[in-house]
């Protein structure tokens, strides 16, 4: 998958703005109440790109607390159920798709 | 192996407080992340899809037990209980915290181990042969000038801000197994008409988007000059190399636009002005270094004894014997390799358990010593062949006696897209389900020798051109797709693999590399020809027909 | 943007002056290179230091005849990754012998200094102000150097070899 931070940013569906946390990389999504959660769950869903670049520019000037952010696609379910959009944010989401070695 | 003066010892932990302050000065967000990124990558730190990465060099592969432990240690207290070894003789931590770093690496530091340079755009690890000092066929032990280099080459003032990465290997034996010939500055050790030996200096070698192979530019070079050479080669690809573009900033393309001539031209200009300054090594200097590289004290030991002729009569010992043993340069002892390619699982990656185990048998049968290989699996290079049939049985409670060494399941792939940012597609889950397909240890030796390498993307990091089936991992349509390639090859008749046809979706990967094992099976003139023989004596053609014939 | 020398911030005595811009008299002045090589011959008769900035793609070899007599080159880093200063300086000094002020430009921070002054730069425009305050600490960060360099630091080749001839 190109790497998204070298995107150009055209907003065609729902999207979140993900990033890794600072001090310790972790995977995050930028919440509705402006802090960071690692639950897509509760990550903020918009769907178009001033939206998106409004979200985006908001995150990206704290630099302290997250790195790299962008927008990356997510899909609705019919429950409005937040699931990672590609394989990309699957993995990023839930881990690496093989067992960790001692986890067999 | 090289043990550590109060210099060397001092230099790396100046490095630990140094990064130390780096860390603190991005917490604390005095330096952004563009200032941050390439200080951290010069103390092997990335930022992948979950977590950050820390890569520690295993410099030219040797390893002491307690370094071994020392890793062990690192993984259950700041990962997740295991790490990755990696085509360059690195080890990768895939789940560090950037806020423990300044810890993880203090403590690295007191084993002598540390990150420096395993990243950014300075020179990386040198790398050589990982049975160096013990292999039968080498003239003399290349980490001697492997370590030389390495230290020249740290912290080198001019050389730290590189257009792109670096990377050199050296080489001892006729056959390479140090794959010299895809580095920027390969070595290769040679015997001149006189008797003295010096190096064969190849040039512009390197994978990736651009895949080329090095050419010799110096056909022998004395010992003494080793050091001012290399520096000549690097002062003209820092001033030359491209600045614009970083897929055209690596010095092979630099030597490919400048042709080989004119390049070793600029670097013998270049040379001319510098040979007999400070540089020149001085025969002292290099007794200083050798001086601390200990060798074992080797037991007068005669081959095949009786203990090793009586285990022979069990035939699982017997089938692991003959894949993962040969023969050392001394009589009576053996080199072992311990396979990290279980079936069904990541290829590289060992257990802080399985860590532990290793360095006491290291301790107990190897003096201590392991070495790490470019192809992901491991070695104890000082084992008396009496202690063969213990050992096995050690290694094989542990799961690293897998008799699949250099067959179709000991398999060299990257990370691929389940860790790394870069990836376009996975490369574990294809490895562990073509060690599925070939459980059947029969099958794999019936195959035979076969090297297959993965890449889940084009920087190359899994070597898929150098191997004997390339797999390249790319992305249609945001789906993952597999280009494969056949014939490569990384040691002294280096070549690059030709591409067998249309790339297949993820579903179909397995399938066609049993395809091509099946054609070869077919093909191959004589049960003897190996695989990479068949394919260049009669061409991708009729492969590419078999596997692509109901496609 | 603050001048460290000599492991102080210090005042800049020399001016910049753009390319078609008039030389001042009795100024210590930074020129450009195409003023430099065009005027030499008048330069080489100012009673104030003249000083040159080199841009990082041209040889510095083009400066030798004039290394006699200026009094500062300023070499450039367009951005801290790029490194092609470090060789110029060290050609300047360790080839050319250059004696006269050596100063590093462009982006520049702490995290270079002590590579800067082994390469043979004893003059630092400092991009961050805490850099430049930070300079003293940051060039001795470090007391074992692996190769020797333009900036006569021992190198642990001469120290091993010291050592090894006392035995």
């Amino acid at each position: 998958m190109t790497s998204p931070l070298q995107q150009k940013l055209k907003v065609t569906g729902p999207v979140v703005v993900t990033a890794n946390r600072l001090g310790d990389g972790a995977v995050v999504y930028r919440a509705a109440d402006g802090t960071w959660t690692k639950d897509l769950a509760a990550a903020a869903v918009v769907t178009t790109t001033p939206a998106a670049l409004e979200l985006l520019g908001v995150a990206t000037s704290e630099k302290v607390v997250v790195v790299d952010a962008y927008v990356a696609p997510v899909e609705l379910t019919p429950q409005r159920q937040v699931l990672p959009g590609n394989l990309r944010e699957r993995i990023r989401s839930s881990g690496p798709t093989v067992a960790l070695p001692g986890q067999c | 192996m090289y043990i550590y003066d109060d210099f060397d010892r001092t230099l790396v932990q100046e490095r630990v407080r140094e990064f130390g302050d780096q860390v603190n000065r991005r917490l604390s967000g005095e330096l952004t992340e563009e200032e941050f990124k390439p200080l951290r990558l010069m103390n092997g730190v990335y930022l992948q899809l979950h977590a950050y990465m820390l890569r520690i060099a295993i410099p030219y592969g040797t390893l002491s037990s307690d370094q071994l432990r020392m890793l062990a240690h690192v993984a259950r207290r700041y990962d997740r209980n295991y790490g990755h070894f990696t085509t360059r003789q690195n080890i990768q931590f895939n789940w560090i915290k950037l806020k423990e770093l300044p810890d993880a690496m203090a403590d690295l530091a007191r084993a002598g181990l540390h990150g420096m340079q395993t990243s950014g755009n300075c020179v990386r690890n040198v790398t050589t042969d990982q049975w160096a000092g013990v292999a039968p066929d080498e003239i003399e032990d290349p980490r001697i000038w492997a370590e030389l280099l390495r230290q020249h080459l740290t912290l080198h003032p001019e050389f730290s801000f590189l257009p792109r990465k670096f990377k050199v290997a050296l080489t001892a034996a006729a056959h390479d197994r140090a794959a010299v010939k895809i580095h920027d500055v390969g070595l290769r050790m040679h015997r001149n008409g006189a008797g003295e030996t010096g190096f064969e200096v190849i040039v512009g070698g390197g994978l990736g988007r651009t895949p080329f192979i090095g050419k010799t530019i110096k056909p022998f070079l004395p010992k003494r000059d080793l050091l001012s050479y290399v520096e000549a080669i690097m002062r003209t690809y820092n001033q030359y190399g491209r600045r614009d573009n970083i897929y055209k900033a690596r010095m092979k393309i630099l030597v490919h636009e400048l042709g080989a001539e004119k390049f070793a031209g600029e670097v013998e200009e270049e040379w001319q002005a510098i040979k007999e300054g400070p540089l020149a090594l001085d025969a002292a200097v290099v007794a200083d270094i050798a001086a601390r590289f200990r060798y074992p004290r080797y037991e007068l030991l005669a081959d095949n004894p009786p203990e090793l002729a009586r285990a022979r009569e069990d035939n699982r010992f017997r089938l692991w014997l003959d894949n993962a043993a040969i023969n050392h340069k001394v009589a009576g002892y053996a080199i072992v390799t311990l396979s990290l390619k279980p079936e069904g699982g990541p290829p590289g990656d060992a257990t802080a358990a399985q860590m532990d185990a290793i360095a006491e048998l290291a301790d107990r049968y190897s003096h201590s010593e392991i070495r790490v290989g470019h192809e992901q699996n491991l070695a104890l290079p000082h084992v008396a062949q009496r202690d063969l049939p213990a050992l096995w049985r050690a290694l094989d409670a542990i799961g690293v006696a897998t008799p699949n060494v250099n067959l179709i399941s000991d398999i060299i792939a990257c990370p691929g897209l389940d860790y790394c940012s870069l990836a376009n597609a996975r490369s574990i889950p294809v490895a562990e389900e073509i060690t599925r397909r070939f459980r059947d240890l029969d099958l794999a030796r019936n195959v035979g020798p076969l090297h297959i390498n993965i890449s889940g993307c084009i920087n190359a990091c899994g070597h898929h051109h150098i191997g004997h089936i390339g797999i390249l991992g790319v992305e249609k349509n945001g789906e993952e797709y597999y280009q494969v390639t056949l014939g490569g090859r990384a040691d002294e008749t280096a070549e690059l693999g030709t591409i067998l046809g249309p790339a297949v979706p993820y579903a179909e990967i397995a399938d066609v590399v049993e395809g091509i094992a099946a054609a070869y099976l077919e093909l191959r003139a004589r049960p003897g020809e190996l695989f990479i023989d068949t394919v260049k004596r009669v061409g991708v053609d009729p492969f590419r027909e078999r596997v692509y014939a109901a496609r | 943007m603050p001048l460290v020398k000599a492991g102080r911030i210090v005042e800049d005595r020399f001016v910049r002056v753009l390319d078609e811009a008039s030389i001042p008299d009795g100024v210590a002045v930074i020129l450009p290179a195409a003023r430099l090589l065009a005027d030499a011959r008048d330069l080489v008769l100012r009673q104030a230091a003249t000083g040159v900035v080199w841009p990082n793609d041209r040889k510095v070899a083009e400066l030798a005849p004039y290394l006699d007599w200026i009094a500062l080159v300023a070499l450039v880093f367009p951005n801290f990754r790029d490194g092609r200063g470090y060789s110029q300086a060290r050609i300047l000094r360790e080839r050319y012998h250059f004696r006269g002020e050596l100063r590093a430009t462009g982006q520049i921070l702490r995290d270079q200094c002590l590579f800067l002054q082994r390469a043979g730069f004893d003059a630092f425009e400092l991009t961050k102000d805490a850099d430049a305050a930070a300079f003293v600490a940051a060039v001795h960060r470090y007391s074992v150097f692996y190769q020797p360099a333009a900036d006569g630091r021992a190198s642990t080749l001469t120290a091993r070899l010291a050592r090894v001839s006392q035995h």
